[in-house]
């Protein structure tokens, strides 16, 4: 028991190592993830931003935190794809027949998720950069930014492995992920809430999204960051623990 | 040292409703080959998933090695390794890349080494760098069975290890698991095929309707058969009339 548990670190790196070559041998699930939300931001930017009032002279450095978290939340479509062909193709019970720890094959998913979101992050941000994104933000303020996306992708991911895990059929392991990529659009991420009719503003201010975006917002225009920052982190880790542990409940079930 | 490698008792088996195995019991001697005979659906993978630690039995105890398979899993998993129904290969990485990640994850220490032994014993150096996903299908299933071999574990499981496979890869397989025996290694395989566990096994079981119903060597099953038919017959009983032979008399019952 001992041997096997001090080889979780290393199972875990070789797992890692594993679905970072899916990745960057298959580099077209990186342009699918990015490509939606860039056509989106082009959009956004060069047709209906003229248009929309937000109080701040750049439209790319409004929309941008909203453009980040849609990305993430499609990206993660593909680690409950991967997780779902694992299960389907048997390699999880070769992997579980020999002696590793049991859950180094959920992490090593787990981790290349954060991977290849952070990888599809840093190529949107480039794109905004040719489009006019400038920030004055410090280091610690983007590692703050940076804190914050990978709070929701963990968040995120562990819902994906609910649905990897729980799938029936391919199109099921990621159709999750629709409601997540729409999330964005009733919040404050492209347009302020204000201008929302009753109802659905109560909404868009008291959903997840507008607590990221607003935070994330704020530190890349180095504004006062106020009370998001700490919705925004207990969004984020309430719904990571929340995932976290029906996702092992369903693992431990299955394997 | 006991002279058994897999001991079962009792070993029942229910998926909701469905009682699949109700009292399995067998036991396989060391560096044998035992083959585990039944039609579609009549638990052999279950069996094999309990032995090597993916499903937990409803009642009954397993031992393999010496170790309970409930309750000492990562003692049994230091002493198998699994060759599924399903070819568990990873599709997007070569040959040699899967079987590194084998070695590594056993924690071997010369795994290129390793891998390339294997390569080389199974034919498959010419395509060792080519993706999974390009191989025939009984490239594939001699990769997934070398996989296997990986850490020379001293028992192994092979669910179905022919299926799909054309006559000339089943007798590589067959050669294969052959060698193993040879080398002293225990090989636990199941089967539809009735000719491959009359050529393969020490000893063959069939079981049927949640129990085995026969259980010895080739020429123990064919006293089973009626003698009888034997005189009109002029070949020899195969396997195959046994094993229907004996559902059949159950089956009256
Ligand atoms: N996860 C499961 N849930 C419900 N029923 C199952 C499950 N796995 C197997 N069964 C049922 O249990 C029975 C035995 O299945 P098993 O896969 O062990 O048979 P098998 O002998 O390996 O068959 P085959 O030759 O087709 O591989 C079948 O009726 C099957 O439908
Ligand atoms: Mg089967």
């Amino acid at each position: 028991m001992d041997t096997v548990k001090n080889y979780f670190f290393s199972d875990m790196g070789i797992m890692l190592g594993r679905s970072m070559r899916h990745i960057f041998r298959s580099m077209d699930t990186i342009i699918t993830v990015t490509i939606t939300p860039i056509a989106m931001m082009l959009l956004f930017v060069y047709v209906l931003g003229g248009a929309i009032q937000t109080g701040m002279d750049n439209y790319v450095n409004y929309l941008l935190p909203g453009i980040l978290l849609m990305a993430i939340a499609s990206g993660v479509a593909y680690t409950s794809y991967r997780l779902f062909m694992d299960m389907q193709r048997g390699i999880f019970e070769r992997f579980h027949s020999i002696p590793i720890a049991r859950s180094a094959p959920l992490w090593g998913h787990v981790l290349t998720s954060l991977v290849s979101n952070a990888i599809s992050v840093l190529v949107i941000i480039l794109v905004a950069l040719l489009t006019g994104f400038r920030s004055s933000a410090g280091v610690l303020s983007w590692l703050a930014v940076a804190g914050i996306l990978a709070l929701f992708t963990l968040a995120l991911t562990w819902i994906a492995v609910i649905a990897g895990l729980s799938a029936t059929s391919v199109d099921g392991a990621g159709a999750f992920a629709y409601p997540l990529i729409f999330l964005p659009f009733i919040s404050s991420a492209f347009v302020p809430t204000e201008t929302m009719p009753g109802p659905v503003r109560a909404f868009a201010e008291n959903q997840p999204v507008t607590a990221i975006v607003d935070a994330i917002r704020a530190l890349l225009s180095n504004q006062q960051v106020g009370n998001d920052i700490w919705i925004a982190l207990a969004w984020c880790v309430g719904i990571m623990l929340v995932a976290y542990v029906s996702a092992m409940r369903v693992y431990k079930r299955r394997v | 040292m006991q002279n058994e490698a897999i001991q079962v008792k009792g070993l029942q088996k229910s998926y909701k409703n469905l009682p699949v195995l109700e009292g399995v019991d067998l036991e396989v001697e060391k560096g044998s080959i035992f083959a585990l005979l039944g039609s579609n659906g009549a638990g052999k993978t279950t069996v094999i998933k309990i032995l090597t630690t993916l499903l937990k039995q409803d009642g009954g105890t397993a031992s393999i090695n010496g170790f309970d398979v409930a309750t000492k899993p990562d003692s049994v998993r230091k002493s198998i390794s699994l060759t599924g129904q399903f070819a568990a290969v990873d599709e997007i990485l070569s040959g040699r890349e899967n079987l590194i990640m084998i070695a590594q994850l056993r924690h071997l220490k010369d795994t290129r080494q390793v891998a390339n032994e294997l390569l080389d014993r199974f034919g498959l150096t010419d395509v060792a760098d080519r993706r999974v996903s390009t191989y025939s299908g009984g490239m594939r299933r001699r990769l997934d069975i070398a996989m296997s071999l990986v850490g020379k574990p001293p028992i192994i499981f092979l669910d179905e290890p022919t299926t799909g496979l054309d006559p000339e890869a089943r007798l590589e397989v067959w050669k294969t698991v052959k060698q193993l025996a040879n080398n002293g290694t225990t090989v636990f395989l199941t089967t539809q095929y009735l000719d491959e566990a009359e050529q393969l096994a020490d000893r063959i079981a069939i079981l049927h309707e949640g129990k085995i119903i026969a259980n010895g060597t080739l020429a123990d099953l064919k006293k089973l058969f009626p003698p009888t038919k034997v005189e009109y017959v002029e070949k020899q009983p195969t396997l195959e009339d046994i094993f229907l032979a004996i559902i059949g008399k159950k089956e009256k019952k």
